[in-house]
């Protein structure tokens, strides 16, 4: 058993989005996978491949603020849309890093590290909409990350620690 | 000072922003993909490659057996595994041709494009099925016989475990560039990088030095790229010198989980003595391990699975006899435990079944047996002086308030008809470090390279691979030299700099290295003080003048080191007693669950676990140890299920080969005692694998208690639970 | 696998004459199991008609007969959707065990139902809710019960030209539902077995009961035996070993990579029990 690959064709379609902030265009087969548009021609390898198939998200991205699998999408429904990698999420700050990339440090987040790009975009989506999350929203948020590493608890207790960050510099 | 504080972690920053480089991020000028022809069967006899027609077979780089410069042989325990399959088949996924071209596309297409002619011979499925042997071993103490004669129950009971994939998010890969002088570079996801080097010095015909090894970020390894990685550096080598061109490999998901190891399937038959009032007379142990194709660290993993399949008792007669078969499977491997889990599932939940059978409280059997400060283990081992096993388990159980739950359990299930509550007790203990006299054979070196500024780099092969080692090796070099972290440099993974310090495996990183820098240490601040005047208690500004005066009056510094053994008794691999291990970790898990009995359904409700290491380094990263070992251990008890057909896995992957998510994992409650180890730097013993040991026993004697079935194997699927359900005695 | 064409309509219209004059076209909605096909080399023609502009097919509400919930709608969708919580709770509950969230942003239910997978979470909810399923083509549109519109493994009554368009749910006011979905560990994975019931009780009787599943048979399968020996029973008339029996003899498991067929006779039938414990009027 094993991906495919088929025949190339000469289809291009062009497309033009809006990513980490910048304005980009480009003439791509429709099928490339968005994947394969970050890591390979916008050189942003931040975004990982794990699996190929949607399972284990560490190809996460934010797709229109909404977490989604680069993996799974093709250039030709992206369109219009805007995407946020883990280095457009870091470049975002205007000093240091932000409060779940450090929190995620601290915590004990972070091993091999393979994972965390797609964590933290979804830690990031997830404190987007709950700002202040149970334990079990942020277990469930997170349960198309898959770690190997860490056992999760450390993660979740990172995602706490950055809500309370925020809701303290808010307060 | 630093040890025993969580301070940042050194590869954080990097990870966190996206910017750590993993070997498919790498990339170089003119670089070609490569790719692998694999047996589609598990047993024969290649008698020709065929190549189809139409494709452009003179652009495209082809590699086959006949093109190895050196030994067509992974220089690992033996010498049999081949690079490339000459004639023989021993296995489906055999590596046969490779190839490599810049167009992935039409690379794909050429590995569709070949066909392997095949005389197809009887391959051994089963472990029942083979009759070769790779070796057997024997532990004995006492007399079995006699101890069987004097109990007043024997209980036998047979105890599998399964394969396990390792599920390392980053699949494996390699990066190899050629040089004009015949020399290569190795860039690549891996352990052990002198590992790779004379493997690839004997596969390319080189002297050693001009085979040079660079670490990658690595995601994650847990034994899986110990030494499957020196194929995939051999392949792309291969490639790159044959083309001129550098060659990256990198797997996909499915061929990983297909074609590389896996943990050693086992199979364990026990007979144990015990008197009425719970006293422990004779471990009778047969151990089957399934290698399958080939060797390669199974005698290790049979010693290991052989010393701690007494666990943490005293046993006054033993005979544990072990032997690990070939099959036609792809061949098994190094995965975190490395033949402990397998023997410490068994025992441990034997170990229940012995208590039932004579009425006994589980955790009262335990008590009545454990090892105390003047036993001896099986192997005439004593116990690390200081520790106390019972206070080890008796801190379990109160952190878990076992006996309160248990109690608690019993009373639920009483009025709940579908869903029973269980909670399971697992005690044990893992050696630190490389079986026997394996440490000795290493001769790990590792050293101190000191700049006229006063920083500190470290050098050692160890690599970050998640565990830590960065930091917890800066953390022990800053705390011995009394010096802030920040003067305190990790060098590049990089066989051109660093020396051997062995793998990073077994739970040495921390224990035996990083004794080896304490040490370097030590013998740099002698050398100070000796040579460039530093007082005998110095200030960072000391040590800093103190470095300047050494660079002018001598020049530059790097104090190099060499494993010795630590005082003790020796190990005696023969007859298979003395000291196994320079040191132990001892733990006692607890874990609740429930089960749906509707579904067969587990869910681990809590878990505490609970372990002496001597001394905790980093307790953020020691606890991440714990956490992470113990989904590992879920995942092991639980879902992870290999599928085999024909010879392969036939469910590779993550959609149907299961680990645990963040929704399946309860919060894991972890507590480090500490007993210095004189040994350790600052004490410490490894821990890594420890999780692997006692997580699935104290699952499964949690279920069995919930349910009072005999499940006896694992994965415990929800299939099986189902089964053992309507197993029962009056069910 | 790459694209000969990629059309993007903008109008359901537009679509639906790209359909007719390509009827071999493979209509492409969120990609979550197309991607995955085309990674398996499963991808059949090279002609792709991505419907992610159709945002007239996306969205949910309320006529005068009940739920109507548009093609394109996605499972995130659903799971926010007051009215699906609040009245077709079992809707809401499938959406939130079908995969992960990245991909519950993403699936859409009528991509999932196209797609025709018998392990999918959604039709089992969908049968007991009594839908229809609209299909639209360049010479009109019809609609269909959705038992109806599986017939085989893979197999539906989609037509060449066709697109799936809407699904409507009747009123299902009075009714208690169940919804079970067993599979190896909580989240994110593909069902062993999976259980709807809608029920209607009067008084003690068992006026009106709906039982489908999935992963036990080519399609997703009613229990319509099972469902007529339980309709209008006394609750102490309904003899369970019977009921068990019956579905036992009308489902058809098989053992697969994921599961064994005695496992999912038994399970289901045990889910059948918890069905009627859980829904009995108290």
């Amino acid at each position: 058993m094993r991906w495919q690959t088929g025949p190339a064709h000469e289809l291009r379609v062009r497309i033009e989005l809006t990513l980490n902030g910048l304005r980009v265009g480009a003439d791509v087969d429709p099928l490339r996978r968005l994947l394969d548009f970050l890591r390979e021609d916008r050189g942003l390898t931040g975004v990982k491949e794990g699996c190929g198939e949607g399972e284990c998200g560490s190809c996460s991205v934010l797709v229109d603020g909404v977490l989604a699998l680069s993996c799974l999408i093709p250039m030709g429904q992206m369109h219009g849309t805007t995407v946020l990698t883990i280095e457009g999420l870091t470049a975002e700050q205007t000093e240091g890093l932000s409060a779940i990339q450090e929190a995620m440090v601290a915590a004990g987040g972070i091993q091999c590290g393979i994972c965390t790009p797609g964590i933290v975009l979804a830690a990031h989506a997830l404190l987007l909409v709950r700002p202040q999350p149970t334990v079990d929203e942020i277990r469930n948020a997170l349960a198309g990350n898959l770690c190997r590493c860490t056992g999760y608890t450390a993660i979740q207790r990172a995602v706490l620690q950055a809500a309370r960050a925020h809701q303290e510099n808010h307060a | 000072m630093s040890v025993g504080a969580n301070v940042p972690r050194r590869d954080g920053f990097d990870k966190v922003t996206g910017r750590a480089r993993y070997v498919d991020d790498l990339t170089c000028e003119g670089m070609l993909h490569g790719r692998t022809v694999r047996s589609p069967i598990p047993r024969g006899r290649l008698e020709r490659i065929e190549y189809e027609n139409g494709l452009p077979w003179d652009e495209i780089i082809v590699v086959t057996a006949a093109d190895v410069p050196g030994t067509n042989r992974v220089k690992l325990i033996d010498l049999e595994q081949p690079f490339l399959v000459e004639q023989e088949i021993r296995h489906r996924e055999e590596p046969v041709v490779l190839l490599a071209h810049e167009d992935r596309d039409l690379l794909a297409r050429a590995v569709r494009g070949i066909r392997l002619v095949i005389s197809a011979e009887t391959p051994v499925l089963s472990l029942e099925h083979s009759r070769t042997e790779f070796l057997a071993r024997t532990l004995e103490k006492g007399s079995v016989e006699a101890g069987l004669a004097e109990a007043d129950v024997v209980v036998e009971g047979t105890y599998e475990t399964g394969a396990q994939e390792h599920v390392y998010i980053e699949p494996q890969g390699m990066l190899a560039e050629p040089h004009p002088d015949g020399g290569v570079t190795i860039r690549g996801s891996l352990q052990c990088p002198y590992y790779i080097q004379p493997a690839l010095a004997l596969l390319l015909d080189l002297s050693p030095e001009r085979v040079r090894v660079i670490q990658a970020a690595t995601g994650g390894g847990f034994g899986g790229k110990e030494e499957y990685p020196s194929i995939i550096a051999g392949h792309a080598a291969l490639l790159a010198v044959k083309s001129r061109r550098p060659v990256k490999i990198v797997y996909d998901r499915m061929e990983d989980m297909t074609a590389t190891t896996k943990r050693h399937p086992s199979r364990i038959r026990h007979r144990t003595g015990v008197t009425r009032d719970g006293r422990l007379t004779a471990l009778e142990t047969e151990i089957v391990l399934d290698g399958g194709a080939y060797l390669t660290l199974s005698p290790v993993v049979l010693s290991r699975a052989l010393i701690h399949a007494a666990g943490p008792y005293r046993w006054p007669n033993v005979r544990v006899k072990g032997r690990v078969m070939a099959t036609s499977y792809p061949p098994h491997g190094a995965f975190r435990g490395f033949g402990a889990p397998q023997s410490i599932f068994a025992l441990e939940v034997h170990l229940d079944r012995v208590a039932h059978a004579i009425g006994l409280d589980p955790i009262e059997l335990r008590r009545r047996n454990l090892l105390r400060a003047d036993d001896l283990t099986a192997t005439g081992q004593a116990v690390d002086p200081g520790v106390d096993v019972g206070h080890v388990v008796d801190t379990a159980l109160a952190e878990s308030r076992y006996a309160e739950r248990r109690v608690a359990c019993t009373a639920a299930n009483r009025g709940s008809l579908h869903v029973k509550r269980g909670i399971g007790v697992a005690a044990f203990m893992h050696g630190a470090g490389f079986t026997g006299n394996g440490e000795i054979a290493l001769a790990s070196r590792a050293g101190l390279q000191l700049s006229p500024d006063g920083t500190v780099t470290i050098l050692t092969s160890s690599v970050e691979i998640g565990q830590g080692s960065a930091t917890t090796h800066a953390q022990i070099v800053s705390a011995t030299l009394g010096l802030p972290l920040a003067m305190i440099v990790s060098s590049a993974s990089d066989t051109a700099i660093v020396p051997d310090s062995g793998p990073t495996v077994a739970s040495r990183t921390a224990m035996v290295v990083g004794g080896l820098l304490a040490r370097a240490g030590r013998e740099l601040l002698e050398t100070l003080r000796e040579q460039a005047k530093l007082p005998g208690s110095h200030s960072v500004e000391d040590f800093q003048a103190a470095a300047r005066r050494y660079s002018v009056d001598h020049g530059p510094l790097t104090v190099m080191v060499q494993y010795q053994r630590p005082p003790g008794r020796g190990w005696d691999d023969k007859k298979f007693t003395g000291d196994a291990y320079a040191g132990y970790g001892w733990a006692c898990y607890v874990a609740e669950v429930v089960v749906d009995t509707r579904t067969g359904e587990v869910t681990v409700t809590d878990f505490h676990a609970v372990q002496e290491v001597g001394r905790v380094i980093h307790p953020v990263i020691a606890r991440g140890q714990i956490e992470g070992g113990v989904a590992q251990g879920v995942g092991f008890a639980l879902y992870e299920h290999v599928v085999w057909e024909n010879g392969i896995m036939a469910n590779p992957r993550l959609t149907n080969y299961i680990i645990p998510t963040s929704a399946d994992m309860p919060e894991v409650h972890v507590r480090f005692l500490e007993v210095p180890l004189t040994s350790g730097p600052f004490g410490a013993k490894g821990l890594g694998e420890l999780p692997l040991d006692g997580t699935a026993p104290a699952i499964v004697n949690a279920i069995n208690m919930a349910l009072g079935t005999q499940i006896a194997s694992i994965p415990a699927l929800p299939e099986v639970v189902l089964d053992a359900l309507a197993d029962r005695p009056g069910a | 696998m790459t694209a000969s064409r990629w059309r993007a309509p903008r109008t359901v219209e537009e679509a639906l004459a790209i359909l007719s004059a390509e009827p071999d076209a493979t209509p492409f909605a969120g990609g979550t199991d197309l991607m995955v096909l085309m990674r398996l080399g499963m991808l059949g023609a090279g002609q792709f008609v991505d419907l992610r502009g159709l945002s007239e097919l996306r969205g949910i509400s309320e006529d005068g007969e009940g739920l109507i919930v548009g093609a394109l709608t996605t499972y995130s969708d659903m799971i926010a959707s007051r009215l699906v919580v609040e009245r077709y709770p079992l809707l809401a509950e499938a959406a939130r065990v079908s995969g992960a969230w990245a991909v519950q942003n993403r699936g859409t239910v009528g991509g999932n139902i196209a797609n025709a997978s018998p392990a999918a979470d959604t039709p089992p909810v969908l049968l007991v809710y009594d839908a229809q399923i609209e299909l639209a083509s360049r010479g009109g549109t019809r609609w269909l019960p959705y038992s109806q519109f599986h017939v085989g493994y893979k197999a539906t009554r989609r037509k060449p030209g066709e697109l799936i368009t809407r699904f409507r749910l009747p009123d299902a006011r009075g009714a208690r539902g169940f919804y079970r979905k067993v599979g190896t560990r909580s989240a994110q994975a593909i069902s062993k077995v999976c259980l709807a019931g809608l029920v209607r009780w009067q008084d003690s009787q068992l006026e009106d009961v709906r039982i489908a599943l999935g992963s036990v048979a080519p399609t997703v399968l009613e229990a319509r035996r099972t469902a007529d020996y339980l309709r209008g029973r006394r609750s102490e008339a309904i003899d369970r070993g019977t009921a068990r029996a019956l579905l036992a003899a009308e489902i058809a498991p098989l053992d697969d990579i994921r599961s064994t067929a005695h496992y999912r006779r038994a399970v289901a039938c045990n889910l059948l029990e918890q069905l009627l414990d859980e829904t009995q009027p108290s």
